[in-house]
This record gives C-alpha cells, structure tokens and sequence, in this order.
C-alpha cells in the first residue's frame, strides 16, 4: 500500500452537492448523471479556472443506468471538460463514493494528476424493473422458433406470471452469497448486541431533528438547488421530517423480519436520488490557481468482515485507520458514520466500546473506547438526509469538512459501512 | 476548362463532377453554370466509352446547392425574358435527366429550390447524415415556385401529398425525413458515401432500364400500396377533388389576391397532373408570370432586406462564446433558452428560483422542438445552467439583463455587475420603455452598455433592435450586432428614443383599433381590416396578445413623450385584471388559447377608411421615426417593420409601399382622415421631406 507521508499532499478544494432526494413514487425526471451535472457544473463556474483544467473525474456510483455505463467519462464530457478529460466509473456498494475520492486522492499523491473530480451520484428512483427468468427464457424461445407453427406453439406456452417483473433495487439491496437484505443483516446486529427498538427508534428521531435544525440554521451550504427540467424544484434534503416522533416511529411496522422484526422504513435511511462532487488538488495546483482549500485528506483505510454483519464494517476500518496514524478515538473532533440504519451505527458504537469484540474480531488488546454522541453526525445523518448509495460517501466527507470549519477542528473521521461486509474510513485534515 | 465546375474520372470510370461557383461563397445556378453543365453532358455522352455513372457534388464546405441565382431574376423586366430564362434550365435539366448513363447527386449541406430540382432530376440522390443537410423548395417565399420541373418531378417521386407539403410551406426538411419520404435513395453518414455511391451506380435496376419515379421504382422506401394510391390521387378526375382539400387548407393560411404562388402550384397540378409533357410547360408559364408580379419583386426586395441586416455584423471579429442573462421571466428566460439552443454557454441568473425553473421547463420544449433527437436536448439543457448567486458574470462575454422595467433596479444591477465583469464584455439591457442614458448614469463606463431589445415569442420573432445612443461605443454596437447574428437572429441598429422603432410604430396602430372598437365598430371587424392589407394580426387581437398590461405601460410611456392618450378601455380592462390572451380575457374571450369571434359573412364589406386609419397612423409614425433618425435609413425602416411588425412582406415595406402608391395620393387621403377624424392624422413633417415622387 502506497505510503503518502512520503508522496504529494492531496487538498479538497471545494465541493457540492445536490439535494438528496428521497423516492416516493415515479422515477426522476433526471438521471443519475444529470444530477452530478447539476451539482457539479456549478461547483466548476465558482472556480477561477476552466473546467478544461480538470485532469480526470472519477464517480462513484452503484448502479449506472445501462445508457450511463461509464458515467464518469459521460459527466465529464458533460461538464465541459473536454476530449482529453479521463473519467472512470467505481463500485463499492455504500461507499462507492468514497472510494471515488481515495483513487482521485492516491493519483494526487502518486503524482500522476495534479486536479481531479471526484465524487459519486445516484439515481434509485430509476432502478430498473427486469424481466423475470421465465419470461426471458420464453421470449428467447420465441424468437428461436421460425415457423408458423412453432410460433403458435411458442405463443401457447405464455404464462401471465411470465410478465411479473423482478425490482432491480430490492436485488441490489441483498447480498446475494449469505441470501439476506441489507435490512436483515441489520437485524443480525440488533440481535447480537441486544439493541433495543426503542434505542433505534430514538436514534432515527435524533437524525431528523440535528438536520432539521442544522437545515433551519444554514449549515447546509453545500447544496446546490436542483431544477428538474419540467418546473420543478428542490431546495432542501426532502427526506429531512418537521414531524417525526418517538410515537409514530412505533407505530410502524417491521420492513424486513416480518412481523418481529426491529428495524422499519423509519429507523432505516430512506431510497434516495442524489449527487455530490468535490474537487481534489495537489499543492502545486492549488498555488498555480491560487485555490483556497478546505481540507486535506490524510490516510483511507478499507477493511472487510462477514458479510451477514457487514454493518460493523465500519469499526474494522476505523481500527485501521487509528492504528495506522497512531491515533486514538479522542484525537478526533468530529465523525461521521453513515446512517444505513439506526442499529447499525449504534452496533458499531457498542463495538468499539466491547472488550470482547475489540479483542477477538480486532486483534486489540483493549476497547477502542466511546466516541462521543456530540461529535458524530452532528448535522443528522443517512436516516434523515437519505442515502443515494454512490453519493453517500461524498457527502459524508464535504459535510464533515464544513463541520470541522464551522467548529474550527482539526481532525475527522468519515466511514460508512458496506454491503457485501467491508467497510471504509478516511481521515481529513483542517489546516 | 470550365469556370465553375471540375471533374475528375476515378479508376472506375466513374465521372465526379464538382460544382464550385465562382466568386461566391455559396452554390447559385444561373445561365453561364447551366450552359456548362450542358456542354459536360455533351462531351460525356460523345465519349467511345460512355461513363459507368456521373456523380454530381458541391466544391464548397457550407452545402450543397442554395437554389437558383436570385440576381438573375432581378433583371428580368417581361414574362416573355422570363420564360426563355426559365426554358433553358427546363431543357438542361431533362438533358440531365435522359442521359444514357445512370447520374447520382452527393448531397452535404443545403439542397434547396433550383438546387434540389437538379437532384431531382438525377437517377439517384444520396444524402450525407449532418445536422446542416437540409432539402426544400423555398420558392414561394419569394413569390415563384420551382420552374426547373420540380412542380413536376417532385411529386412524382415522393408522392403528392408529401410534395405539396413541400412546396406550398416551403420549410424545409433534415436529410432523416428526405429519407423516409423517399425524397433520397439513402441517407449515409460521410464515411459510407463512396460505398453507397458504388452500390448504386453498380444497381442492376439502372442495367434493366427502371426510371427513378415512383410509378415503377423498384427499390424502397415507397411499399406498394402507396404507389398504387398515387395512381389514384392522380387521376385526372381524382384531382380537382384533392385540389379542393388543398386550396381550403391553403386559404386558411394565406390570402391568393397576397400570395398568388402556391395556388398556381396547385392550378397546374390539377390541370395537367405529373405524368404529361404539358405539366412541365404549364410549369414555365405560370412562373414566368409570378415572376414579373408585384409580389415576387416585392418578395425579392424583402429577401435583400433581410441580407442587409444579416451583413451588418459581416465585419465583425466579435465571438462571443458564453452569455449571461439576468431575469429568468418569461423574455429573460427565452433568450437565455435561445442562446443555448444556438450552441451557446448560457448562465441564467435570478433571484427567485422558481422562475428558473419554470424557463428551464419552456427550454426544455423548445429544445426538444428544434432538436429532436435526446442527446442533443441534453447537451442544449447542459449549456443552459441556473445561476441563483450570478457566478457566469465574470466569465461571460456579454450580458444581458431582462429584469422588470424599473429604473433604480436596472441601475443597481448594471453597477454590480461593471464590477464583476470582464472589462471586454459587452453590457446589455433588453429594456422596452427606459432609455439607456437613464439607466447608464450610475456607470463608470457607460459605454460599454447597449440594449439588446427581442421581442416575445423570442423563438419566432426574427427581429431583434440594437440599441445606442450618443454615448454608446460603436465597437460596443458593432460587438452586439455581430452578436445578434451569432444567435440567428436579424439585428436592426435603432437610435435610442421612446419606443425605439417597433413598438413606436404598433402603438399608434393599436391605439387606432382602439379608438375604431369605442366607435362602435366590432373588434372582429377591425381585425379583419387590418388582415385583408395583409397584416398577419388585426390590432385588437395584438393588443391581446401582447397584453393590456404591457401595452397600457408602454402606451403611457408613448404618450408621454408624443402626446396622445391611452384609451380608456384598456385601463379599464386591466383594472379587472383582463389582461389578454394570457388571462384568458383581454377584449376577446379566449377559449383553448384562441380568441372568440363572431362570424362574418364572406361577402362582408369592410367599411371604408377603416384599413385606412390602421394603416396610415402607422404610415404617419413610420416617417416621424425616418425624420428623427430613428433608423438610418428607408430600408432599415421597412426591414424593422417587415420582420419585427408583421407588416406584409408582399407589400415589400410602408415606405416603399408610399413609394409605389404615390406620395401626393397617400398626403392627399390623410388629409381626408385627419378632417374626417381628427388630428392624429396632421402628415407628419416626414412626409414633405420624403423623397419619394
């Protein structure tokens, strides 16, 4: 692994995104890659030089649309960067988009770029409705069959079940090598460390009203508004509730384990569309534009465990993360962790604050120790803001530097957990 | 050998023959190029070896062949030059057609009238797939129609409905729908045109001797069902039944006394059909007359008009590449959509996001209008971009503000934005009623402001005034101007004054109509009057249209400068927030967007005077504005009038309509208005300074 206390520093310069938008009914009227237009053509007419300069723009996102498969190279073209603008597309399920702005920031270090693009976008709204097998299979057979007779017998064979379509999202959301949803894998940790729903259900409700409030007291400004293109418009994270309560989230009904189950549509983070972008510098780059920087990234760890937990992922990472830098858990001014659902980050809390845990799954002689609830995703998080899950990680790390601005901290910590049982954590830096 | 054409014979005996008109940028076709096409097929025909075929291009980059040579016409003074003018071109094009070898037309770019008639007159016609590859026959906007046999020859391979479509509008089409409409053998992209070239001049349909019309072509696109209902369609007692359909549909457009052309089209298909000789005669004889008609001269003068204004920017070096409009309403919000459909980087800025949003749906429409295709939509709708904070200002090359009409708040804005500008860029206001020295008082270099006034629908209205006045830098005017072109649109340089000249010269017109419907007159009446001078909107309905709002601010803007009222009723109607067409009620009830009125009997009489008092108020206003110097010239004035006013083309203009009526005639009948109806009909002192007979 590349070691970049000896390579290039690698600066965020700026950033935006979109408002996340949280899917209640139809498709959106924009795709995936419009919104990373929107947020970031913008992000590129604020700076002092040309989007021509942009040496490359890398873009996470989970499920490209099949007429954006490297959506990357389609948003830079886009976005004005020209022909000879490089663009590559990453997949890492939930932390798709901050796996975007570690490859922007190890070309950084390496020296190969010296301004890059990067970010992640996401449109599930428009995650497609598939064709079932069956049906694929009869269609195949009918097109096979050249005669007239065949035909009619090809025909006759048609069964309405045929047309029952398989939801793209909801196979997207499963891990297909231990066959559980993301919300089931939820459950295993609610389970394992004895969480209660009352617990979750106070965490959900605290995520709304930090970004209620964060929202009312402008700390969103990295938003861009997003025009849809037929009149339409959004200002503001529309996921973001006035009204939640402790007592509506207890009237809901388990989504997953049904009818026991722990975690429901209200104390899990909501399917989102959405974008965001930040632009990544060297220091040459950032003296030959004379940019102001808002942070600098310092190290991103990835780690990866039993996909049936994969929630904790983010505790193995964080592990690595400290270690590495020879940093503890009270080094750090702010965290975010993404908020895939309430259980989950209050597992990864228990964790990490469990002798038992740290010693035998983390190799640690002793408990990573607590990290305080004031100091992580203090603005809200996934539950009430959503999850577009490409974008995700993107925004994480633009929100927690404007957190670490606006508190005038050094140090954070943003790490989201990932399906499929991996997890990633990057620290940033204030100068 | 020749002067404008070259050939070149390829390994495959293969003739490429290279149309490269000399001294002009463009293709034209007139006598000297048709006697050398004719002397090439001569010498082609008396080779030992006859050609395996004859490919017909264009030498130059912008397109293919524009039409016949307009100034060729210009001379002729009788029907009888005419038609030998016309003949010859008949008799060159048959040749072309009757050749012993097959013939090919390699089309890139425009293909239009005289140009597409030599095509037709091919065996095959490839089109080269680009956006710029445009087919049509815009003869009748100048007041003739095809007379090469394209009457003929056209309907003959795509079908007369299709045919007729073509000529009567004459719009034209991309080179995607000549191909569906069997117009072209085949649409290519570049990189396949020698391929297809060699497909097709190696087609053993040209071997058996298959003619290219459609009434034996054996080849698609036509499936044959469609042949044999042309069949049909042409039987000569089939024919009159059609004609009638198209001469209502016709009628419904325009007017046969203003507009005679596309009803000869039509006369001389039901006459004489596609299939006889005489079609091709009645072809010259029917153009030869348009062709000396007050129509097609005034057409003609109408079409030079609109060269003047387009070569006004000729000189310019002025490119600009990103635009910035401020006020995202309704004109704001249009012009920002234009200037991204012409392939601009736009930056639209205002404060009130919905109103953003709302021009970024018309946008929207209009690109998937014009366009077409989604990935072209998506790349106009990317050049468009939303600008809550004003960020584009400082990068963009020219900036225009179309905020509501207050003084202090164009000031303020302009002051800022001097600030943030680029010191290069061009400052413009797209004001209606203040005058730009008022609004550059807060400037520190008011020189650099100019107004850019469009006018609504941006995407129909051609015209679009640059304004100055004294303190504008001429560069600064010269830059805006070319801009103007750089959007397609036609610029007309006017001095800056109340009014500038368009809606100065509609509001007395207006006014009129006004005073005529407190008369007593009915409003549909008074718009027919103005309709049957040929104005394309009666003054009420305009008024309706433009809003009462609009026209009660600018009305009293007017009448402060020149006197004159604004007739109560349109106080009164907007004091009920009957605004017009946009509230569903201005004078006219509007049902389904279009307005309610009552049904005159066709034999109805217009009143007498009552076009008259239309007319001549604009007439009046027309020479106080030549007087003033609004504009430098008669041509300007006529030009403004013609493409921003709607005055009727084929009268060629109000001043040289005065010219044509006869000046002592025309001061003689204002006289008569002005005692018979008061005094807004006093002759301006234009017209003693008018020097006209």
């Amino acid at each position: 692994m590349a070691n970049y206390k000896t390579k290039n520093t690698v600066y965020i310069v700026d950033g935006l995104r979109t408002p996340f938008i949280k899917v209640q009914g139809g498709p959106n009227p924009l795709s995936a890659s419009d919104l990373a237009v929107t947020a970031a053509r913008v992000l590129l007419a604020r700076q002092s030089f040309k989007p021509e300069v942009i040496e490359e723009v890398i873009v996470g996102c989970a499920s490209p649309a099949p007429d954006e498969m490297n959506i990357a190279r389609l948003i830079a073209l886009r976005l004005g960067c020209g022909d000879k603008c490089l663009g590559w597309t990453v997949q890492r399920n939930c932390a798709s988009g901050l796996q975007a702005i570690d490859c922007a920031s190890q070309d950084i270090a390496s020296g190969r770029h010296d301004i890059v693009l990067a970010g992640g976008t996401e449109c599930m709204s428009r995650a497609p409705l598939i064709f079932n097998d069956a049906m694929v299979e009869w269609l195949a057979n009918f097109k096979m069959s050249r005669t007239f007779f065949k035909k009619i017998k090809a025909l006759m064979q048609f069964r309405p079940q045929f047309i029952i379509p398989v939801i793209g999202l909801l196979k997207g959301l499963t891990d297909p090598y231990v066959n559980l949803s993301m919300g089931q894998t939820a459950e295993n940790l609610g389970y394992q460390f004895n969480i209660s729903r009352e617990e979750m259900d106070a965490l959900a409700l605290s995520s709304h009203e930090r970004a209620l409030f964060a929202q009312e007291q402008g700390y969103f400004n990295e938003i861009t508004p997003l025009c849809d293109w037929q009149g339409g418009i959004v200002e503001f994270d529309n996921g973001v509730r006035l009204d939640s309560s402790l007592e509506k989230l207890a009237k809901l009904k388990p989504a997953f384990d049904k009818p026991f189950g722990n975690v429901t549509a209200g104390n899990s983070s909501p399917v989102t569309d959405g974008a965001a972008f930040l632009i990544l510098a060297s220091e040459a780059a950032v003296k030959r534009y004379n940019l102001t920087v808002l942070g600098k990234i310092v190290e991103t760890t990835w780690a990866a465990l039993d996909p049936a937990v994969m929630g904790l992922g983010p505790v193995h990472a964080i592990t690595k993360l400290l270690s590495a830098q020879q940093l503890s858990i009270q080094d750090i001014d702010y965290w975010e962790i993404n908020e895939a659902f309430a259980v989950q980050v209050l597992a990864c809390l228990k964790a990490m604050n469990d002798q038992d845990y740290c010693q035998t799954r983390l190799g640690l002689s002793h408990a990573l120790g607590t990290i305080d609830i004031k100091r992580l995703n203090v603005d809200g998080g996934a539950i009430a803001v959503g999850h577009p899950v490409g974008a995700s990680g993107a925004r994480l790390v633009l929100h927690l530097l404007q957190v670490l601005k606006r508190h005038n901290a050094k140090r954070g910590i943003a790490s989201l957990c990932i399906g499929g049982g991996q997890g990633g954590a990057m620290l940033l830096e204030r100068m | 050998m020749y002067r404008h054409w070259q050939y070149e014979k390829d390994a495959d005996n293969i003739f490429w023959l290279t149309f490269n008109r000399q001294s002009s940028s463009v293709n034209t076709i007139n006598a000297e190029v048709l006697e050398e096409l004719h002397s090439f097929l001569q010498m082609l025909e008396a080779l030992p070896k006859p050609p395996l075929g004859l490919v017909i291009q264009s030498g130059k980059e912008n397109g293919f062949i524009a039409g016949a040579d307009i100034h060729q016409f210009e001379n002729v003074k009788s029907a009888e030059e005419a038609t030998s003018l016309i003949e010859q071109g008949q008799k060159i094009f048959e040749e072309l057609e009757k050749v012993s070898f097959p013939t090919l037309a390699l089309i890139q770019g425009f293909c239009l009238g005289g140009g597409l008639e030599l095509a037709l007159a091919c065996r095959y016609r490839i089109a080269i797939d680009d956006p710029k590859t445009r087919f049509g026959t815009p003869e009748v906007l100048l007041g003739i129609h095809p007379g090469w046999g394209g009457t003929v020859r056209l309907p003959r391979l795509i079908g007369i409905f299709s045919a007729m479509d073509l000529m009567l509008s004459g719009r034209s089409i991309s080179a995607k729908e000549a191909g569906k409409m069997g117009l072209v053998d085949v649409v290519v992209p570049k990189r396949q045109y020698m391929a297809a070239v060699k497909y097709y001049l190696n087609s053993p349909l040209w071997k058996r001797g298959v003619r290219g019309d459609f009434l034996n072509r054996k080849s698609p696109p036509s499936p044959p069902f469609i042949k044999v209902g042309e069949h049909i369609l042409n039987l000569e007692f089939v024919r009159p039944l059609i004609g009638k359909f198209l001469y209502r549909k016709l009628r419904a457009k325009v007017n046969p006394a203003h507009y005679p052309a596309p009803f000869a089209i039509v006369d001389n298909w039901v006459e004489h059909g596609i299939s006889k000789q005489s079609a091709f005669e009645s072809e010259i004889k029917s153009i030869s007359q348009l062709m000396v008609s007050d129509t097609a001269k005034n057409l003609l003068r109408v079409f030079h008009l609109q060269e003047t204004l387009k070569n006004l920017s000729r000189e310019s070096l002025f490119k600009p590449r990103h635009i910035h409009v401020v006020g995202a309403g309704v004109m704001g919000g249009d012009i920002a959509a234009w200037c991204a459909l012409k392939g601009f980087k736009v930056t639209l800025q205002d404060t009130n996001l919905k109103a953003i949003a709302a021009s970024l749906k018309r946008a929207k429409e209009l690109f998937t209008k014009q366009l077409k295709e989604p990935y072209r939509v998506k790349a106009a709708m990317d050049r468009l971009m939303p600008d809550v904070e004003g960020l584009g200002i400082s990068k963009s090359d020219i900036i225009i503000e179309a905020i509501i009409e207050n003084k202090e708040a164009k000031q303020a804005l302009f002051k800022n934005i001097e600030k943030l500008a680029k010191p290069e860029a061009i400052l413009a206001s797209n004001t209606s009623t203040i005058p730009l020295e008022e609004i550059a008082e807060t400037l520190q270099s008011g020189e650099r402001l100019v107004g850019i006034h469009f006018f609504n629908p941006v995407a129909k209205m051609s015209l679009v005034e640059v304004i100055s006045d004294n303190k504008t830098d001429p560069l600064v005017t010269q830059c805006a101007i070319a801009f103007v072109r750089c959007i397609d649109k036609l610029p007309l340089p006017v001095r800056s004054a109340p009014g500038f000249l368009i809606n100065r010269l509609l509001m007395p017109y207006l006014m009129e109509g006004v005073r005529l419907l407190s008369e007593g007159l009915s409003k549909t009446v008074i718009d027919r009057a103005a309709i049957e001078f040929g104005m394309p909107m009666g003054p009420i309905e305009l008024a309706d249209m433009v809003g009462l709002d609009v026209c009660l601010l600018a009305g009293e803007s007017l009448s402060h400068h020149f006197g004159g009222q604004v007739p109560n009723q349109i106080r009164e109607l907007v004091a009920k927030g009957h605004l017009g067409k946009k509230t569903g009620r201005g004078f006219y009830e509007y049902k389904k967007g279009k307005p309610v009125k009552e049904k005159l009997d066709i034999n109805y009489q217009i009143p007498e005077d009552i076009t008259d008092r239309l007319m001549f108020r604009m007439f009046n206003e027309a020479l106080a504005c030549l007087r003033e110097g609004i504009v430098a010239d008669a041509n300007l004035l006529d030009a403004g009038m013609i493409f921003g006013a709607g005055f009727p083309p084929f009268r060629g203009g109000p001043l040289h309509y005065i010219a044509e009526e006869g000046k002592p005639y025309l001061m003689h009948r204002l006289n008569v208005l002005a005692e018979r109806y008061g005094d807004q009909f006093l002759a301006d002192r234009g017209w003693s300074e008018l020097d006209v007979a």
